[in-house]
C-alpha cells in the first residue's frame, strides 16, 4: 500500500489550482477529501505525477438556495449535506445519500465534487444528483459551462470534465416538500453499493428514478420513469428496472443478481414516496 | 482473584497507542525489504531483469533465489522443502521472486515494481478439479503430482456399517478458503550484529523461531535473540515459517545494518498463508430416531502451491474430531493433500477441528431434516452424557474432559426460548410480507491445550509443555515470565490472576513478561488455545513450588514447622496463634539474608516450572444463532447469538467473553462473508479488503454469552481453553439458522459464504 512518488501542490485559489490543472496536462489530479483517491493511488491503480490540492479553498464550500435551485459548493463535505438544514428543507433526497456513505470519519472528510469528479459507477451521491436533475458547473480556461448530470459521467470513472477544469458547484432542482427515497445494497454496512436507488417524485407524476451499481456509469432509469409517467403502477414500473442497463458481472454480484436487485429496490424506494 | 473479571494489564498501553510492534521499532542505519511478487499463477521463470530496478535512488540491491541457493531449505517435512523465493518457476500469485533492500519503504516499493520478470507461462490449475484431472501438470517440482499426501486415517472401514443401517445419506460439504487478516500484517525487523542476530517479528513462538534461525545460519542459539513484542493478531497465520523470518537475518548478515519487512495489506492477503479449504465427502448411517451408527468421510484439503509442513497435515486434526459431542460407534476417515496454484494454507484459528465440527453440525442437521425431526431432538438422542466422561472417541489417544453437552444444549433452548421461536417461525412462514426466520443450533467440542510433547512435537515444536519462570521482588512484588507469545490473548492479566491465588499476592504485585528469548528461559509458543490449560498450569505450577519456599522461610522465622502454618491476608501466621505471624514482603526480604538463614538455604524465593499436560484438553458448548432472510434479496440478518460455553473453570470472565465474542465474529464472517477466491487463471479476486469481505462492527449481532464451568481433571486449574471456541462453533450455528430459514421451501445447503446472491439463487432454485 504505498503509492508512487508524486509532487504535492497546495492551490491557494480557483485560479492556481486552474493554472496547475493547465500546466500539468493529465498528469495531475486534484486532491479535495481524497477519500477515493488516496486508497486507489495506494493501491497503484491510479499513479498521477503532480497532486494539486484543492482542499483549503473554502470559498468551494457552501450550500445556497438560488430561486429553485440549491447550489452546492464542491468541496462541501458528506457530513455537511446530512446536516445542513437547506439541503433539509429542499433537497432531502442528497441528505440521505450522504448520510449511507461508509462511516462518520469519512463523511467528515469526503467532498460531493470529489465523489462526482471520481465518476464511480456506484457512488451513492451520483444517483441523487441524477434524480434531482443536476447540473454540474465546469471552469476551464476558456471559461464556465453547465453539464448535465445526465451527460456528465461518461463511463467507469470517468466524466466529461476535461483536464484542464474544474467542477466547481452542483446545481439541483429543489424538491420541497415531495417524497424521495434513497435505498441501497451493499455486502457490508460500510461498503460500496451493490446497486443504489435514487427517487424523487415530482408534480404529475414525473418521478425520477436513478440507479448505481447498474453499469458503467450511474444512471437514470428511463423505462421506469416512462412508465410511471404514462400512469403504470408502481408494481409494475419496478419491474423495468434493469432494462438497457448493462450492470457487471464479477465477484461482487452477478449481472442476474445486479438486475434482480434493481427491481426490488426500485420497488421499495417507490413504495416509500 | 480466579473467576474476576478484571481490566486487562495491557490495555492502558494499546488503547492509548504505545503499544510497541514490530513496525514501531527503529535501528540506526535501517533498511527495508520488499518482496517483487509473482504475477502468475504457474509459470517457468525465464529471466529477471533486475538493471532498472538497482539503479533508482536509494536502492540498495535486489537479490533473486540464486543468491540464496548457499542457505539451507526452510523447514518442512523431508522431501518437500521449500526455499526462500521462487527459482525457476512460480506456483501461485503472489510467490516472492525477487527481494528488494532501499534505504526506505517507498523507495523500495517503486524498485519491486521496475524490476522485469519474464514468465513462460504453465497451465493454470486453481481448482481442485483441475489439480486432481487426468492431464494436469504438477505443480510442486518434488513431487510427482498433485497430491502432497493420501492418508488413511483410520485402519478400518465402515462399509458393513452403513449397509447395516436404517437410513444414510450422503453430502459434500465445503469449507471454504479464508484469511486470518490480523491487524497487523506480518513483520520482520533483523539486526545481524558481530556474530550474533536479533529478530523482532511477529510471530506466535519465539522460541521456535529462534531454533529454526539458529539452525538455518549454523548458529549456537544463544547467539540468536528473537523477539515477539506487541503482536495485532495471529490467529495462527503468523505460526508458519515464512521466508522472511530468514531473508531478513540473512540481508542484514549481508549488508551489515538492520533489515525491516513489513507486509502491506495487499501483500498479506496473497502471501501471508490462508486457513481452511476443505472439500469433506460425507456418509452418514442412522436409525428413524436420529441415532447415528457410523460416519465415513473422506476429505481433499487445497493446501496451495508449495506444501506448508503444518497445512499438510491439518486434516488429520479434523478427522480425530469428526465424531463431535456424539456416541458414534464407527468413523471411518481418510484424506488427500492437494497442490493447487493458489496461495499456501495453513493454520487458522482452529486449525482443522472447526472443518470437523461444520461437518458433523451439518450432518447432524441433514439427519434431521431427512427424518422430518426437530435438530435439537437428533441431537439429544446422540449427545454423549456426564456420567460417560472422560469418554474415548474412536480415536486412540483422544479422550474428553468433563463435560455437560446436554446442559449446555438445555441452557442454550431455554436461552433461546427455542419453542416460541419455531412457533414464531410457522407464523412468518405464512406471512409473505414477513422476513423468514431460521434457527440454527451448533453443540460443538474442540482440541485445545496441545501438547502433549509426543502430539506437539510432530508439528516441529520442542515439546509440548509450558514453562513459567516465578521470581518474587524483595518487596514482595512478583516478576513471571511465561513461555506463551501471546498476540492479544492477555495473559499479562489472566497469568497474574492465577498467581495472586496461589501466591497470597495482590493482582496489582504481579508483572508477566514473555516473548523474548534472551530473556525468557525456553518456551513453547501460544497457539492451540494452550495458553492457560499449559501455561496457566505452569505458571501456577511455579507459584506453588515458590509459596512452598516462602512457607520455610517463614517457618523458620516464626520458628515454628513448615506444616504447622496457615496462610493469613499477605504472609503467613502459627495456626492458632495471631501474634505469631509474618508479612509476605519480609519473608522475601529475609530470603535475600543468608547470614539470618539455615545453613545451605538457596537464596531469593524463585522457582522455573515446566508443565506436561498429560493430555489435550476438550472445550465444548452450544451456541444457537437466529437469522431473518429477506425473502426479496436473500439478505441474511443475524438477529440474535447466544453462546453457551464450557471451557472449565474461567479465569477471567471478561477476556474469556472477548475471546468468544472475536471467535463467533470470525465464524460469523466465515459463513456469511469472507471467501479467498481465485480466478480460473489463479488471479486472486479478493487481494484488498476491498474485495475481501472482512465485516465490520455493524454487520455483527450483540452476543449474548454463557458459560458453564465443568473443571477439566487433565489439570490442576481445570481449565479447557477458550480461543478457538467460538470460531469452531459459529460457522455451522449460522449455515444451519439460513438453511433452516429455506428448509420449508426443499433448500437442504447453502454453500459458505452465505452470500446474499448465494440464498436468493437457493431459494429461487427451491420454489
Amino acid at each position: 500500500m504505498i503509492p508512487a512518488g508524486f509532487s504535492y501542490v497546495r492551490a491557494g485559489s480557483v485560479e492556481q489550482a486552474l493554472a496547475e490543472l493547465a500546466r500539468h496536462g493529465v498528469d495531475v489530479r486534484l486532491l479535495a477529501g481524497g477519500h477515493s483517491l488516496l486508497p486507489a493511488m495506494k493501491l497503484r491503480r491510479v499513479e498521477p505525477g503532480v497532486l494539486v490540492d484543492i482542499g483549503r479553498l473554502r470559498e468551494l464550500a457552501y450550500v445556497r438556495l438560488d430561486g429553485d435551485r440549491v447550489v452546492v459548493g464542491p468541496l462541501t463535505t458528506h457530513r455537511t449535506l446530512e446536516r445542513d438544514p437547506l439541503v433539509a428543507e429542499h433537497v432531502p433526497l442528497l441528505a440521505a445519500a450522504a448520510r449511507r456513505i461508509g462511516d462518520p470519519q469519512v463523511r467528515n472528510r469526503g467532498t460531493i465534487g470529489g465523489s462526482l469528479a471520481h465518476a464511480d459507477p456506484a457512488a451513492d451521491l451520483a444517483a441523487a444528483v441524477l434524480a434531482l436533475d443536476g447540473v454540474l458547473v465546469a471552469r476551464g480556461p476558456s471559461g464556465v459551462r453547465d453539464i448535465p448530470a445526465a451527460e456528465f459521467f461518461t463511463g467507469v470513472r470517468t466524466s466529461a470534465l476535461a483536464a484542464d477544469e474544474l467542477l466547481v458547484e452542483i446545481r439541483l432542482r429543489a424538491a420541497t416538500g415531495l417524497g424521495y427515497a434513497f435505498e441501497k445494497f451493499s455486502r457490508r454496512a460500510l461498503d460500496w453499493a451493490v446497486v443504489g436507488v435514487a427517487a424523487q417524485a415530482r408534480p404529475e407524476g414525473r418521478t425520477a428514478v436513478a440507479l448505481i451499481g447498474m453499469g458503467p456509469t450511474p444512471l437514470r432509469a428511463g423505462a421506469v420513469e416512462e412508465a410511471l409517467a404514462a400512469g403504470v403502477p408502481a408494481a409494475e414500473a419496478s419491474a423495468l428496472a434493469a432494462r438497457g442497463c448493462a450492470p457487471a458481472d464479477n465477484a461482487v454480484a452477478s449481472a442476474a443478481y445486479r438486475a434482480h436487485l434493481a427491481e426490488v429496490l426500485v420497488g421499495r424506494a417507490l413504495a416509500a414516496l | 482473584m480466579i473467576g474476576s473479571a478484571v481490566p486487562r494489564k495491557e490495555d492502558a498501553a494499546l488503547l492509548t497507542g504505545r503499544g510497541t510492534f514490530v513496525d514501531d521499532i527503529q535501528r540506526p542505519g535501517l533498511l527495508h525489504m520488499v518482496y517483487v511478487q509473482s504475477t502468475e499463477a504457474h509459470a517457468l521463470i525465464t529471466g529477471i531483469d533486475t538493471s532498472a530496478a538497482t539503479t533508482l535512488p536509494g536502492v540498495v540491491g535486489v537479490w533473486t533465489a540464486e543468491d540464496f541457493a548457499e542457505l539451507p531449505a526452510r523447514p518442512s517435512v523431508p522431501g518437500l522443502e521449500r526455499h526462500y523465493l521462487a527459482g525457476d518457476k512460480v506456483h501461485y500469485v503472489g510467490e516472492p521472486v525477487a527481494v528488494v533492500v532501499a534505504a526506505d519503504r517507498y523507495a523500495a516499493a517503486d524498485a519491486a515494481r521496475a524490476v522485469e520478470v519474464t514468465y513462460e507461462p504453465l497451465p493454470v490449475m486453481a481448482t481442485l478439479e483441475a489439480a486432481l484431472a487426468p492431464d494436469a501438470v504438477p505443480i510442486f517440482a518434488p513431487l510427482p503430482g498433485n497430491v502432497a499426501l493420501e492418508q488413511p486415517v483410520t485402519p478400518d472401514g465402515v462399509a458393513a456399517e452403513l449397509d447395516a443401517a436404517p437410513r444414510r445419506l450422503r453430502a459434500r460439504l465445503v469449507n471454504q478458503r479464508v484469511a486470518g487478516a490480523p491487524l497487523e500484517p506480518y513483520g520482520v525487523l533483523a539486526d545481524w550484529v558481530g556474530n550474533g542476530v536479533t529478530v523482532w517479528a511477529t510471530v506466535q513462538a519465539p522460541h521456535r523461531v529462534r531454533a529454526e534461525i539458529a539452525q538455518v545460519f549454523g548458529l549456537a542459539r544463544h547467539l540468536v535473540r528473537v523477539v515477539a513484542p506487541d503482536v495485532g493478531g495471529a490467529f495462527g497465520v503468523k505460526s508458519s515459517f515464512m521466508p522472511e523470518l530468514f531473508l531478513a537475518p540473512e540481508l542484514s548478515r549481508r549488508l551489515g545494518r538492520p533489515v525491516k519487512f513489513v507486509e502491506a495489506r495487499r501483500e498479506h492477503m496473497t502471501h501471508t498463508y490462508h486457513g481452511r479449504d476443505q472439500v469433506q465427502e460425507v456418509e452418514v448411517g442412522f436409525d428413524e430416531n436420529g441415532v447415528i451408527l457410523a460416519l465415513d468421510v473422506t476429505i481433499t484439503v487445497n493446501i496451495g502451491g508449495v506444501p506448508d509442513p503444518v497445512g499438510i497435515g491439518l486434516p488429520t486434526l479434523t478427522s480425530y474430531m469428526l465424531g463431535g459431542c456424539y456416541r458414534i460407534p464407527k468413523i471411518a476417515a481418510r484424506y488427500r493433500s492437494v497442490l493447487t496454484n493458489t496461495t499456501p494454507t495453513a493454520s487458522y484459528r482452529g486449525a482443522g477441528r472447526p472443518e470437523a465440527s461444520f461437518l458433523i453440525e451439518r450432518v447432524v442437521d441433514l439427519v434431521a431434516l431427512e427424518l422430518g425431526k426437530d435438530p435439537a431432538e437428533v441431537r439429544k438422542v446422540n449427545l454423549i452424557g456426564p456420567e460417560q466422561m472422560p469418554y474415548q472417541t474412536p480415536f486412540e489417544g483422544i479422550v474428553y474432559d468433563e463435560a455437560d453437552y446436554p446442559a449446555a444444549l438445555e441452557l442454550l433452548l431455554g436461552e433461546l426460548d427455542y419453542d416460541a421461536l419455531r412457533a414464531e417461525q410457522e407464523r412468518r412462514r405464512a406471512d409473505p410480507g414477513a422476513r423468514l426466520l431460521g434457527v440454527g443450533l451448533s453443540t460443538f467440542v474442540e482440541m485445545a491445550g496441545f501438547g502433549p510433547t509426543p502430539l506437539f512435537e510432530q508439528f516441529g515444536y520442542l515439546g509440548g509443555w509450558e514453562s513459567a519462570n516465578l521470581r518474587l521482588q524483595p518487596d514482595g512484588s512478583v516478576i513471571v515470565l511465561v513461555g506463551t507469545a501471546p498476540h492479544g490473548q492477555g495473559h499479562q492479566t489472566a497469568m497474574a490472576q492465577i498467581v495472586a491465588d496461589e501466591l497470597g499476592v495482590p493482582f496489582e504485585a504481579v508483572s508477566v513478561l514473555y516473548g523474548d528469548t534472551a530473556v525468557v528461559q525456553e518456551g513453547i509458543g501460544t497457539m492451540g488455545s494452550r495458553g492457560m490449560p499449559v501455561a496457566g498450569n505452569a505458571v501456577r505450577q511455579a507459584a506453588v513450588e515458590v509459596a512452598d519456599q516462602a512457607r520455610r522461610i517463614a517457618a523458620h522465622l516464626l520458628e515454628a514447622d513448615p506444616d504447622d502454618l496457615v496462610r493469613v491476608g499477605d504472609g503467613f501466621q502459627v495456626k492458632g496463634v495471631p501474634d505469631a505471624a509474618v508479612p509476605l514482603a519480609a519473608v522475601v526480604e529475609r530470603s535475600f539474608k543468608p547470614h539470618l538463614l539455615p545453613e545451605g538455604t538457596r537464596l531469593g524465593l524463585e522457582s522455573t516450572a515446566y508443565y506436561e499436560p498429560k493430555n489435550l484438553s476438550y472445550p465444548s458448548g452450544a451456541h444457537g444463532c437466529v437469522v431473518e432472510v429477506e425473502r426479496d434479496t436473500g439478505r441474511v440478518h443475524v438477529v440474535r447469538y447466544v453462546c453457551v460455553d464450557d471451557c472449565g473453570t474461567v479465569i477471567n470472565p471478561m477476556t474469556a467473553r472477548g475471546q468468544v465474542h472475536g471467535g463467533v465474529a470470525q465464524g460469523i464472517a466465515q459463513a456469511l462473508y469472507e471467501k479467498v477466491s481465485f480466478d480460473a487463471e489463479g488471479r486472486p479476486l479478493a487481494a484488498s479488503l476491498e474485495e475481501y469481505m472482512l465485516p465490520g462492527m455493524l454487520d455483527l449481532p450483540r452476543y449474548e454469552t454463557h458459560h458453564i464451568e465443568t473443571r477439566s481433571s487433565f489439570n490442576p486449574l481445570g481449565v479447557k481453553g477458550i480461543g478457538e471456541a467460538g470460531a469452531t462453533a459459529a460457522p455451522q450455528a449460522v449455515v444451519n439458522a439460513v438453511v433452516d430459514a429455506l428448509a420449508h421451501l426443499g433448500v437442504r445447503d447453502v454453500e459458505m459464504p452465505c452470500t446474499p446472491e448465494r440464498v436468493w439463487k437457493a431459494m429461487h432454485h427451491a420454489s
